[in-house]
């Protein structure tokens, strides 16, 4: 009896709800009833955990909102702070350091996913075009983060990254003036970079995600290799080779989420600063004008492209190439004018020039740490040259590259 | 696929043979390490010891509380207040030497640096390295100079436990080794536990939660792994029925 009672309470709660918030029907047709390909491998894991890894700044970054004071004067201050005096306070910060490298980590992954089975291509090309301003937003979210600490490092990272802008031609020197809000680096600079790294960056950053899923709803997901799985629909009008993404790859997901966790927990707990990598050195000395460290670099994640700039000669033309090996992803869908996606049933042409770019970018992130001196910089030109002649040679490699056919049905092995 | 792998696999080989570093002239001295042990309890509290009485006086540590060493290294209060904690200070104050700033720049021309983030910004065996290569130099206002940081305005306030030697040049400049000028009161592997120990508390200065962090990550990664397997089980149990 009570039992009963209790069940139509609930019911009724659910129906009751459910006639008002479509929630029923929002999980079954963007979970159960959104089906995706069953032959994922390993690289389809790093969606999900950027999507994850978002979450994890959000509730860190709100928590360290409460302690951190944006100000010249109290930065670094509060910064320590936190490390210190605030209960739990130094896991929430490494959390949030760790996180901002973990975050170019997955993503870095996911984008290469992408290149390697051609999920940029039709009909996918709006999809990847809002990936790609999701990375862009977040290169944006991660250069303004860096400066909040208020480290000498931030100070003379952000003096270099905001003096390219000083290079576009008329109304650069301007410009530059508008972004600091002053004639240096400095505490009006600090406090709206506080407000774009809290505020408008993660707002975007949000409603980039959400576009970027229901562009994901609209084509389906791409899979390794490269086949459409609409095109095969069964008798009850699903995919033949797709599987509801609820629960089979929401609970394979939660597997790659568990393999992550325990990668980012052993870096916060036992790494956190990565070998200088993730928390560099120099920026456990507060910010100062007057002392420019021995060597200033980007943090790794942007050090491909601060190799490119550093490769070219003269200051403006790198600035511009700086720009464009970011910028040339935008293009991939109409570069690419092969018929096959998937690097799988490509020739050895594509992935020779697949393999070049790998390197060239990996090459680029390890000079753009180094001193930019006699070998490093001739090394950082060949893969310079590397980089750009993957996207500026595709539209010719990729018509006579000798692909094979492609199956009509996805590889899969139980 | 196959073929892709192996042209990555041969480009990525090839590409570090290219780097090969350059090396540079390297004495002794540069490869020196601490070898402190925050685990070592006693070492940390002969090290809070040693700076309170032998650094205290011109460095601060300004975001250290009295309290939190007496805390974390497990050190009495009334021991703190007894013999770390200087007359007229709160055991909850920072950490802040008694030197005015104004006597400090009249006296060596520069504030002497805070501390508390010395071993972060340039390592453990950095401030191994500058405690033990002070040595005779005339032409220096304090009497001696520093392999680590050559024109260093700091006198070699330890000299009284180290004694004083001289550097020994060779042919261009290049140190070759130290000679025994005068004796100090401790001996050379005394010294040496002695500025180890002083090493070790400024590492845990330079980060508390250091002393805890790890031993709450084992756990942290013993509950992952754990997780991890369970949710393993369960999607390898789902996706039986996807053939």
């Amino acid at each position: 009896m009570a039992n009963a009672a209790e069940g139509a309470a609930k019911g009724g709660f659910r129906a009751w709800l459910n006639k008002r918030l479509p929630v029923d029907e929002f999980m079954q047709s963007q979970l159960v009833g959104y089906y995706a390909p069953k032959n994922f491998n390993i690289w389809y894991f790093f969606g999900s955990l950027a999507l994850l890894v978002f979450v994890i700044q959000i509730v860190t970054g709100i928590f360290l909102t409460m302690n951190y004071k944006p100000g010249e004067l109290t930065a670094f201050d509060s910064v320590e702070y936190i490390m210190r005096e605030v209960e739990w306070g130094w896991l929430i910060r490494y959390m949030h350091s760790t996180g901002a490298s973990m975050f170019f980590i997955v993503v870095y992954l996911h984008m290469f996913r992408a290149l390697m089975y051609g999920s940029y291509k039709a009909p996918r090309e709006l999809l990847w075009l809002i990936g790609m301003c999701t990375y862009l937003a977040l290169m944006a979210e991660a250069f303004f983060g860096y400066v909040l600490p208020w480290g000498n490092m931030s100070f003379w990272g952000a003096q270099v990254i905001v003096n390219l802008f000083g290079t576009i031609p008329g109304i650069g020197p301007g410009l530059v003036e508008w972004i600091r809000g002053d004639y240096g680096i400095a505490d009006s600079t600090l406090n709206r970079f506080f407000a774009l790294h809290v505020i408008a960056l993660p707002l975007a950053l949000a409603l980039l995600i959400v576009l970027h899923l229901v562009a994901l709803r609209q084509t389906g997901s791409n899979n390794p290799d490269g086949i459409e799985i609409k095109a095969k629909l069964g008798a009850n009008g699903k995919p033949l080779d797709g599987i509801p993404f609820h629960p089979y790859y929401t609970l394979k997901d939660i597997v790659g989420v568990g393999v992550f966790l325990i990668g980012f927990a052993i870096v916060v707990f036992f790494v956190p600063t990565f070998g200088g990598l993730f928390l560099e050195a120099p920026n456990f000395t507060p910010a100062n004008a007057l002392s420019t460290p021995d060597h200033i670099a980007p943090v790794w994640y942007f050090t491909p492209f601060y190799a490119i700039l550093r490769a070219v000669p003269d200051q403006r033309l790198g600035a511009l190439l700086m720009g464009l090996s970011v910028v040339a992803f935008l293009f991939l869908p109409w570069l690419d004018r092969s018929p096959v996606k998937s690097t799988r049933y490509r020739g050895w042409i594509w992935k020779l020039a697949l393999a070049v770019f790998t390197v060239s970018f990996l090459a680029l992130m390890y000079l753009g740490l180094m001193p930019a001196e006699g070998r490093y910089v001739t090394l950082a030109r060949i893969f310079t040259v590397g980089y750009f002649a993957f996207f500026v040679l595709m539209p010719f490699y990729t018509r006579i590259d000798p692909v094979k056919a492609v199956p009509e049905r996805v590889s899969y092995h139980a | 696929m196959r073929k892709f792998a192996i042209i990555v696999a041969a480009l990525a080989l090839a590409a570090p043979a290219a780097f090969a570093s350059e090396g540079g002239g390297s004495a002794a001295w540069q490869q020196w390490h601490a070898g402190n042990a925050l685990g070592d309890r006693a070492s940390l509290q002969r090290g809070a010891r040693n700076f309170m009485n032998y650094c205290a006086g011109c460095h601060s540590l300004k975001y250290v509380r009295y309290q939190r060493i007496g805390e974390d290294l497990g050190i009495s209060e009334a021991v703190m207040k007894a013999n770390l904690v200087p007359p007229g200070a709160k055991i909850t104050d920072y950490v802040v030497s008694a030197m005015p700033a104004d006597f400090a720049n009249a006296s060596f021309g520069i504030v002497p640096p805070d501390l508390s983030l010395i071993t972060r910004s340039k390592g453990s065996d950095y401030v191994y390295r500058f405690l033990k290569t002070f040595y005779l130099d005339p032409k220096a206002a304090t009497g001696t100079n520093n392999l680590a940081l050559p024109g260093t305005a700091m006198p070699h306030v330890l000299s009284d436990l180290q004694g004083l030697q001289r550097a020994v040049f060779g042919t261009g400049g290049h140190f070759e080794k130290f000679e025994e000028a005068v004796a100090g009161q401790k001996s050379a592997a005394e010294y040496d536990s002695f500025v180890r120990d002083t090493v070790n508390f400024l590492e845990y200065a330079g980060e508390p939660a250091k002393l805890s962090r790890a031993t709450i990550g084992v756990w942290v990664v013993l509950y992952l792994l754990l997780f991890t397997a369970v949710a393993w089980l369960l999607k390898q149990e789902y996706w039986k029925d996807v053939h």
